[in-house]
């Protein structure tokens, strides 16, 4: 009985960070880039500005129609936005956001393996979406959505590479319990390729050719209305929460942090994440799109070498301590 | 990151990515430009053209005003009266007198002509500009609502210390000083004992000269 009652309210503690995370920075988003560009952003929707922007937008959303083109292939078209947000789901559930046994949803062992593989079948639903619109604009989203994602996972498992092989784990609650300080500025270019890559592979500016809209309307998600395109929508920002949680638990000590005790790991968890989705906004709001030659380039011949220095750097420190 | 060409020589590589970053965020710590207009009211400068009002007791419908509007958006009705000459024997003035004076704010552009050609200072602008409609048709002012606008015309802005008098200054004191000297007549007779002064005479109404043209519009 003690584990049903366990179990349900980790469920639901998870369905509730699932839902209210993306929003808190969807919203933090409006109100950033808003702020950085001079503006105030959304002021009226809740009352006290704007807080609930974003569920008044889920309102419209849901009363829209959803259309599926007539020459769409039907089951993938629609299945596609849950394969966009679902991985994510199962991402959060075993990221470590306290210490020990209790501090994530669900503890996996091969954690590192688990959570980069998932992740991968979050990018899945935007290829699905673009295949399966029959729409010129939706397949060239597409496309470049799977360039995009065969040059930046391969940085991106590098630099996890290098922390596991700094942990002698691919657990994430192991690798947080190696954790030292310093493996701080010996995994910093480790951290700012994987968080790079891990932009890339959100299609979050300046990183979002796949969904350029000013010149493939909306990439993959062209042909999504209502519902569908919402789910697009929170996956992306999901996907942030994500991708800092992430990058907080494998390069930034996850629940460590000078002061509290562990009770309050959870604390410096999620700090350290909304940091860094600070930043991912602050990134999109500063900086234009990168072309397509552009965004290979950047893989491919500084991100992959820079990856591939790391671990050799993270073997020479793990031998030599040894 | 990718090597593109910097303009300012050698630099330190990503030096131009720091700096976009520091100009968002020093324009986030910053206050926003963004107005809460129908929260707050927007500042405007005092000389804002907001809505054109209509001092009617200064109006000879001259028609200059809507002769001048580029877009023909002024409506002049009148006629014309006749007054008793002002001294006795005088000659019978024509007078026009103001029916209809509107302005079709749907038309308008704002060009503010008919204010500068108006010579004797009937049209002002008024820094006020919350008279939306929803049917179009009641954009069109008529001159109860222009007189209303004049209510919110600012006052002129002052002088500059060093300026010369302006002329209505000296016509107003002139005739000020007239009226106080004939004040001063009235008392000095008042207080004077002289019996019977002959009252003026009260003019006459004079015979209508036959000869006397309809102010130009004879046939």
């Amino acid at each position: 009985m003690n584990d049903v009652l366990d179990v349900a309210l980790r469920l639901l503690v998870l369905l509730v960070a699932f839902l209210v995370l993306p929003l808190v920075v969807g919203q933090a988003e409006h109100k950033t880039m808003a702020h950085m560009q001079g503006r105030l952003g959304p002021m009226y929707a809740g009352g006290f500005h704007g807080w609930a922007q974003l569920m008044a937008d889920g309102v419209k959303f849901v009363q829209k129609e959803d259309i599926v083109p007539a020459e769409a292939d039907r089951r993938v078209f629609q299945l596609a936005p849950a394969v966009a947000l679902l991985p994510y789901l199962l991402v959060l559930a075993v990221l470590p956001v306290g210490p020990g046994e209790s501090g994530s949803g669900v503890h996996v062992d091969a954690g590192v393996f688990f959570v980069l593989a998932v992740m991968g079948v979050g990018v899945l639903g935007s290829l699905m979406g673009g295949w399966a619109s029959a729409n010129k604009y939706s397949l060239l989203g597409g496309l470049r959505t799977a360039a995009q994602l065969l040059a930046y996972e391969l940085p991106m498992l590098l630099a996890a590479a290098s922390v596991a092989m700094a942990a002698g784990t691919v657990s994430l609650s192991g690798i947080l319990d190696g954790f030292q300080w310093w493996w701080l500025p010996w995994q910093i270019v480790g951290a700012v390729v994987f968080f790079v890559a891990g932009l890339a592979e959100l299609q979050r500016p300046p990183f979002d050719m796949p969904v350029a809209d000013s010149e493939i309307i909306f990439g993959a998600y062209t042909e999504y209305t209502g519902l569908r395109f919402a789910f697009f929508l929170l996956a992306e920002y999901a996907g942030i929460v994500i991708l800092c949680g992430l990058t907080t638990v494998l390069f930034l000590g996850g629940w460590h942090g000078p002061w509290g005790g562990d009770g309050l790991g959870w604390v410096w968890t999620l700090l350290k994440t909304a940091v860094l989705a600070f930043v991912v906004i602050w990134l999109r709001v500063s900086f234009p799109r990168m072309r397509e030659d552009q965004l290979q380039e950047l893989a491919w011949t500084i991100l992959v070498p820079l990856a591939l220095a790391q671990i050799a750097l993270t073997g020479i420190v793990k031998v030599a301590i040894q | 990151m990718t090597a593109s060409p910097q303009p300012s020589g050698r630099s330190f590589p990503g030096s131009g990515l720091a700096k976009g970053l520091a100009v968002t965020l020093r324009t986030m710590t910053k206050k926003t430009v963004t107005a809460q207009y129908p929260e707050t009211q927007p500042d405007l400068p005092p000389r804002t053209r907001g809505v054109i009002g209509l001092f009617e007791e200064n109006c000879t419908v001259c028609m200059l005003c809507a002769r001048e509007c580029p877009d023909w958006c002024i409506y002049i009705d009148s006629h014309k009266e006749t007054v008793p000459p002002a001294a006795p024997g005088g000659r019978e003035r024509s007078r026009n007198v103001l029916d209809r004076f509107a302005i079709d704010f749907s038309l308008c552009m704002y060009c503010g002509i008919c204010i500068e050609v108006c010579p004797f200072d009937a049209l002002f602008w008024s820094p006020e500009f919350e008279y939306a409609e929803t049917d179009i048709r009641d954009l069109t002012h008529e001159r109860d609502k222009l007189r209303d606008w004049m209510w919110t015309v600012p006052a002129p802005p002052a002088l500059v210390p060093a300026a010369e008098e302006p002329k209505e200054y000296a016509a107003a004191r002139k005739s000020a000083d007239r009226t106080a000297a004939q004040q001063a007549a009235e008392a000095a007779t008042a207080a004077r004992p002289e019996p019977t002064r002959p009252e003026p005479a009260r003019p006459e109404p004079t015979q209508p000269k036959p000869d006397r043209p309809e102010d130009g519009d004879a046939r």
